[in-house]
């Protein structure tokens, strides 16, 4: 029989989510999935899995969860509070889950999406070759208290491992490149761009992100209308009254605004993951340079299983201190951890 | 201006290649065709391709497949043919949809008629009588912008957006039809109503029609549609084109 994860209490914005449902462009459906790819990746390097597997996407608050097994578990992206039968479990790494125990995950500390990864992944309906919810699109659903998600049987492996995530929970520097339209920009208006500080507005959601910022909007010279084409995650729209929106995972698939620029899709779990308020800032790089960091990026995502350590415990939560052989340096007393 | 076609990049990962600036028959087509020849190619590199109106699109790895390179194998196919006299996509259908006009379920035509100054018996007559064709699938899974109306429907979208159009709504714009998929919001006018699904993830088939389709929308009372509800094609009939 297999594990299942029962949702005891549920934030408003719990998804089941994987890398999406790419092949369906030309059908109008966009590709969907994890709008922070890194940390699904993050996820399958602590469990030891592949990143292709479904996890829980929580926007901005977690919820309480119970297995009725055993389980392996990480958690990955924006930090969250977070106890296992009222014990901290430390985020960026893998716990145990007891049968029976109490998951508890509070709100975002740190980011805006945080992610509940499973050992042996969440097995969960597949349509279109993925599992991942995409709301706009009328697959799946947000999560409530009261659904039991079902657990693909678990291969096995460690637990209690953690790593240095990648910061990318504060907002801060976007790269972007030149996308079709961007020439439909004056010189001046790309200026402005790049030295305005902006903030990412409280309205945002899967599909994409709106940006504040104090003076005149980004408008396109002469307001000359655009015909209706191809849109892709990442892409700077900006809207009638000049105001920017970086597009997400579970945009449309064709727009009728302007495009200023498209974000690196290495930087674009930045974007998403950036908290209500925090400060953004554009910069254009060439295309070479675009490719260069994505391939540092793919280079890295590929060094996660090898970026993992084991957690290091607080000797004053542990009641079997005694039991530990502990050698100098080992256990670092003043570190916040489990 | 540069000639078309063009070939533009669309971010990191993507490449636009248009055919022209504006919507038009031979553009359309050799964005159709040109996208099914890219398909076809199954380049080592490219992971998906797509159409809108006028142009193809190519989404790919560029850790494995160069721009310079993709560029060049995308010249190359363009040079092959004249794309703006391909034909249209092969396995075409026509569909018959049936279509409340106006009442209290599409209630835009009164003033989408006025835009385009006929009376809305006139404005039914005329959107009734167009056999439009499925010009791309496209913003929401399924949904189909279809085209070309007669030069008087040529009226903008609306400044504001009425914020919440139900499935199946027939909305007008640019001399174009578009049929929701979802219920959305639109700055489109909201001028008939009818009970196609056009996106079932669970059906074999989940996509209804695809581009190159012709479509007509034929009037129907609203007791007639309330029947067709329980139709996952609404009432619609289909024949396949020679």
């Amino acid at each position: 029989m297999s594990a299942h994860l029962t949702i005891l209490r549920a934030g408003p914005g719990l998804t089941v989510q994987d890398m999406g449902r790419p092949g369906y462009l030309d059908m109008g459906l966009s590709r969907g999935g994890a709008v922070d790819r890194l940390a699904l990746a993050e996820g399958a390097a602590l469990l030891g899995q592949a990143d292709s597997l479904a996890a829980v996407e929580m926007a901005g608050m977690g919820g309480e969860f119970q297995a009725d097994q055993d389980l392996r578990i990480a958690l990955t992206g924006a930090r969250m509070r977070a106890q296992i039968d009222g014990t901290t479990a430390v985020w960026n790494a893998s716990h145990l889950l007891p049968a029976g125990a109490r998951l508890s995950i509070g709100p975002a500390v740190a980011g805006s999406y945080g992610y509940l990864s499973v050992g042996g992944g969440v097995q969960g309906d597949l349509v279109l070759g993925a599992c991942s919810a995409h709301l706009t699109a009328g697959i799946g659903a947000v999560l409530k208290a009261g659904d039991r998600l079902a657990i693909s049987p678990d291969a096995g492996g460690a637990t209690g491992m953690t790593f240095d995530p990648e910061d990318r929970f504060s907002g801060g520097e976007i790269r972007i490149v030149a996308s079709c339209q961007t020439d439909l920009f004056a010189a001046d208006v790309l200026e402005r761009l790049q030295t305005t500080t902006f903030r990412r507005d409280a309205r945002a959601n899967r599909m994409g992100v709106r940006l504040e910022s104090d003076g005149p909007g980004f408008h396109v010279s002469g307001g000359r209308s655009v015909l209706s084409e191809s849109i892709v995650p990442g892409d700077i729209q900006v809207t009638g009254d000049g105001t920017p929106f970086v597009l997400l995972a579970e945009c449309q698939t064709t727009g009728g605004y302007p495009r200023i620029g498209t974000v690196l899709p290495c930087d674009l779990p930045k974007v998403a993951q950036a908290p209500a308020g925090a400060d953004l800032q554009f910069r254009f790089v060439s295309l070479d340079e675009a490719v260069s960091a994505e391939r540092a990026a793919a280079q890295a995502r590929a060094a996660l299983p090898r970026a993992l350590r084991p957690l290091i415990r607080d000797p004053r939560s542990l009641s079997d201190l005694l039991s530990y052989q502990l050698i100098s340096g080992a256990i670092a007393g003043e570190e916040d951890v489990l | 201006m540069q000639d078309f076609p063009i070939i533009r990049t669309a971010g990191v990962d993507g490449l636009l290649i248009s055919f022209a600036a504006a919507l038009s028959e031979p553009a359309n087509r050799a964005a159709l065709a040109f996208r099914a020849a890219l398909e076809s190619k199954g380049w080592a590199g490219v992971e998906e391709t797509s159409s809108s109106l006028v142009s193809a699109f190519v989404r790919f790895d560029p850790l494995r497949l160069s721009h310079a390179a993709l560029h060049r194998q995308v010249q190359a196919l363009l040079d092959q043919h004249d794309w703006y006299a391909a034909d249209l996509p092969g396995g075409r259908r026509f569909w018959r949809v049936p279509t409340v006009f106006g009442t209290d379920l599409a209630p835009q035509l009164g003033q989408a008629a006025q835009a385009a100054g006929l009376s809305e018996a006139e404005a039914i007559r005329s959107l009734s009588q167009a056999r439009v064709r499925v010009q791309t699938i496209g913003f929401a899974p399924g949904q189909p912008y279809l085209g070309e109306l007669p030069p008087a429907w040529d009226i903008p979208r609306q400044k504001e957006l009425t914020p919440r159009v139900p499935e199946g709504a027939l909305v007008v714009a640019l001399r174009q039809l578009v049929l929701f998929s979802v219920t959305t919001p639109t700055g489109w006018q909201h001028v008939g109503q009818t009970a196609i699904r056009l996106f079932q993830p669970d059906m074999p088939e989940p996509f209804l029609l695809r581009p190159g389709d012709e479509v007509q929308f034929t009037p129907i009372d609203p007791e007639t549609l309330a029947r067709m509800r329980s139709d996952p094609r609404g009432g619609a009939s289909c024949e396949t084109l020679a």
